[in-house]
């Protein structure tokens, strides 16, 4: 369909460019892979920190403003060794979803996150993360606690960690709130987890400036496991129980229970120096661009041939 | 409906909507020069002798990179740093247009390679490395060659041991680059320990706008941190906010006042006296002779010129210099705290 020719210039000039913008082919697989990440029925944090510890003890609060349900953070027994354990958590139904703000941490969540992260380099405990959000919580309120600044302090607190660092991606992994618990000596992301640096919906909104067209973000930004592996974002994938976490909890929490040991068990093998140095490293090559004076593009991640 | 019809319906609104938009960072031609809020007019020339500002309401016009380091250091007193560096295009990106199109027009609009100008330069006699962004060039966003040329630029001062200024305006990380990009994030912080360990200090300087991821990262991490009058500053833009939580936001919603209110800067610093206010703080912080490499010996003689001149002191004013001295006496510190 094309506009009428009498439609005034700017509806016609408009639908020129819509008829121009190419036609995403979608794969079917990658949507799904990333519907999977979101599933309703999917093991969410405590889903996992319930199954792989022997016990947990939740703390609370930030000791400046509140505690923030959309964060779970504590302290938990992990083969028999002491671990701290944060993460975004997710709410099963309607209320519980309100409860915890669909995920979606404020300032406090990051704090009360960095207060467990201190107690547990002070002790000798390693961190694990685990990842899954749209994104902080964006809202006036958590913009007046500083927002910004609760996300780049984690990051700036998790890489300074003496300890070993793990963060796991269980879900979606979006935005510099999924990346406020993501700086780690090792990311692990489940096979239908996904990493990005904004959600499909909130692409299609903003680059697409059409809410329908979250497919086509999704295709063009391929935040799938797989493709981060390859782009050296994640370290390893996880594989999931036939059909995707949600058939079968127990099962995805055991294998991410061995994923976890044997990662916790090679880090500790190394220093605190060397888990240091591997750690800027990790994250400073990431990104790759065109140096003239390197004489080759800069190399990224695993495979610089294109991402499938 | 065809999906076309659809399409076309939704730009519509958006359309309308957008004629309405307060959060719209200002497209006013800058050489153009008719205030948006008071609608007073400037030539090129005036434009460019006030510093962007409108002499009549204050107003603050956006800058090109360049300009910006001249109105801080001398006109064309700078060395820019890394220019050559260049976006690669990871996933061969495409929205509404090809991502290297976007690049190709960016670089024609603004003659810019990136959207970030590092550079060594003096402020006030003091050298410094400056890395200043520029919103025009593709929102100003983060993607590899900011993440890059920003851990330079830390690396760089950190290594000549001189002051990092920042000056961000940035509508956060560059989506054209995806995932890689939202890792910049992480790349910028840790970078800044490199400052750190150094013991140089860190300003920034946060120019409308300064959001999502760049917010996130280095930007809300400085040592000292200004804020240019009437700047959105914010993780979540209004826009987002209001479609996410419904929220109806005050029109200050997330600007540099507002932000000082809220604790999240230091002081909102008219441009006209940003230069002289950067030189002062580092002259308090980093002063010349304290940048460079500070031997044994010259603390030594610091020490004992300080000792002759307290010594001076004491002589011509003896009354005053024993009560200094008394108090600096071990012991004698609950004194300190009782006299404050």
């Amino acid at each position: 369909m094309s506009a009428k020719p009498d439609a005034p210039g700017f509806v016609r000039r408009i639908t020129e460019k819509l008829g121009r913008a190419p036609e995403v082919q979608v794969d079917e697989d990658l949507w799904q892979s990333i519907q999977l990440a979101r599933h309703a029925e999917r093991p969410y944090t405590l889903d996992y920190i319930t199954r792989i510890c022997s016990d947990f003890e939740e703390m609370h609060g930030d000791r400046v403003f509140g505690d923030d349900p959309a964060m779970v953070a504590g302290f938990g027994r992990f083969h028999d060794r002491p671990v701290a354990f944060v993460g975004q958590q997710k709410g099963r139904d309607t209320n519980d979803r309100t409860y915890r703000n669909f995920g979606m941490a404020s300032p406090e969540g990051y704090r009360k996150s960095m207060r467990v992260m201190e107690i547990a380099n002070r002790l000798g405990m390693p961190v694990v993360t685990f990842i899954d959000t749209p994104g902080a919580f964006p809202g006036a309120s958590a913009e007046e606690r500083g927002q910004g600044g609760a996300i780049s302090r984690s990051m700036q607190l998790m890489w300074r960690l003496d300890v070993p660092v793990v963060a796991i991606v269980i879900g979606e992994g979006s935005s510099g709130g999924a990346l406020g618990l993501g700086i780690a000596d090792r990311v692990l992301m489940l096979e239908n987890s996904t990493y990005s640096v904004i959600s499909p919906e909130g692409a299609s909104a903003i680059l697409w400036r059409d809410a329908s067209q979250a497919k086509a973000a999704a295709q063009a930004f391929k935040p799938t496991a797989a493709n981060c592996y390859r782009w050296g974002v994640a370290d390893a994938v996880i594989p999931e129980p036939p059909g995707g976490a949600h058939t079968d909890a127990d099962q995805a929490a055991q294998i991410v229970d061995q994923y976890l040991e044997r990662t916790l068990a090679d880090l500790a093998a190394l220093s605190p120096a060397e888990r240091r140095v591997g750690r800027r490293e990790r994250f400073r090559r990431l990104g790759p661009l065109r140096d003239p004076n390197a004489g080759v593009a800069m190399a990224s991640g695993r495979d610089t041939s294109s991402p499938g | 409906m065809s999906r076309m019809g659809r399409n076309i319906t939704v730009s519509f609104e958006r359309l309308r909507r957008l004629g309405h938009r307060q959060d719209r960072p200002q497209r006013i031609a800058a050489d153009a020069g008719t205030c948006p809020r008071c609608d007073s007019h400037y030539s090129a020339d005036e434009m460019r002798r006030n510093l962007r500002v409108c002499s009549a309401c204050g107003h603050h016009f956006p800058v090109s990179a360049h300009e910006r380091l001249e109105q801080l250091g001398e006109p064309g007193g700078y060395t820019e740093l890394w220019p050559e560096l260049r976006a690669a295009d990871p996933l061969q990106f495409t929205d509404l247009k090809p991502y290297v199109d976007r690049i190709r027009e960016a670089e024609s609009k603004t003659g810019m390679g990136e959207a970030i100008v590092c550079a060594e330069i003096e402020v006030r006699h003091i050298p410094c490395v400056a890395a200043i962004m520029d919103f025009a060039f593709m929102g100003g966003s983060m993607g590899a060659v900011v993440g890059e040329k920003f851990a330079r630029a830390c690396e760089h001062a950190a290594q000549k041991r001189m002051p990092l200024i920042v000056l961000s305006s940035s509508g956060g990380a560059r989506m054209q680059e995806g995932t890689l990009a939202l890792m910049q994030m992480a790349k910028t912080v840790i970078a800044l320990d490199t400052l750190a360990e150094a013991r140089v200090p860190f300003i920034v300087i946060l120019a409308h706008p300064t959001t999502g991821g760049v917010w996130a990262s280095f930007a809300s991490l400085g040592d000292v941190t200004y804020a240019e009058p009437g700047a959105l500053i914010a993780f979540s833009g209004p826009r987002v906010i209001e479609e996410t939580t419904r929220e109806v936001l005050p029109a200050d919603f997330g600007r540099a006042e507002r932000q000082l209110a809220n604790g999240q800067v230091d002081a909102v610093v008219d441009r006209r006296e940003l230069a002289a206010r950067i030189g002062r703080v580092l002259h308090i912080l980093a002063p010349p002779a304290a940048t460079g490499q500070t031997s044994g010996s010259q603390a030594v003689q610091w020490a004992q010129e300080s000792a002759e001149r307290m010594g001076r002191a004491a002589q011509a004013f003896p009354g005053a210099a024993r009560k200094v001295i008394d108090r600096m006496r071990p012991g004698n510190g609950d004194d300190m705290e009782a006299g404050k």
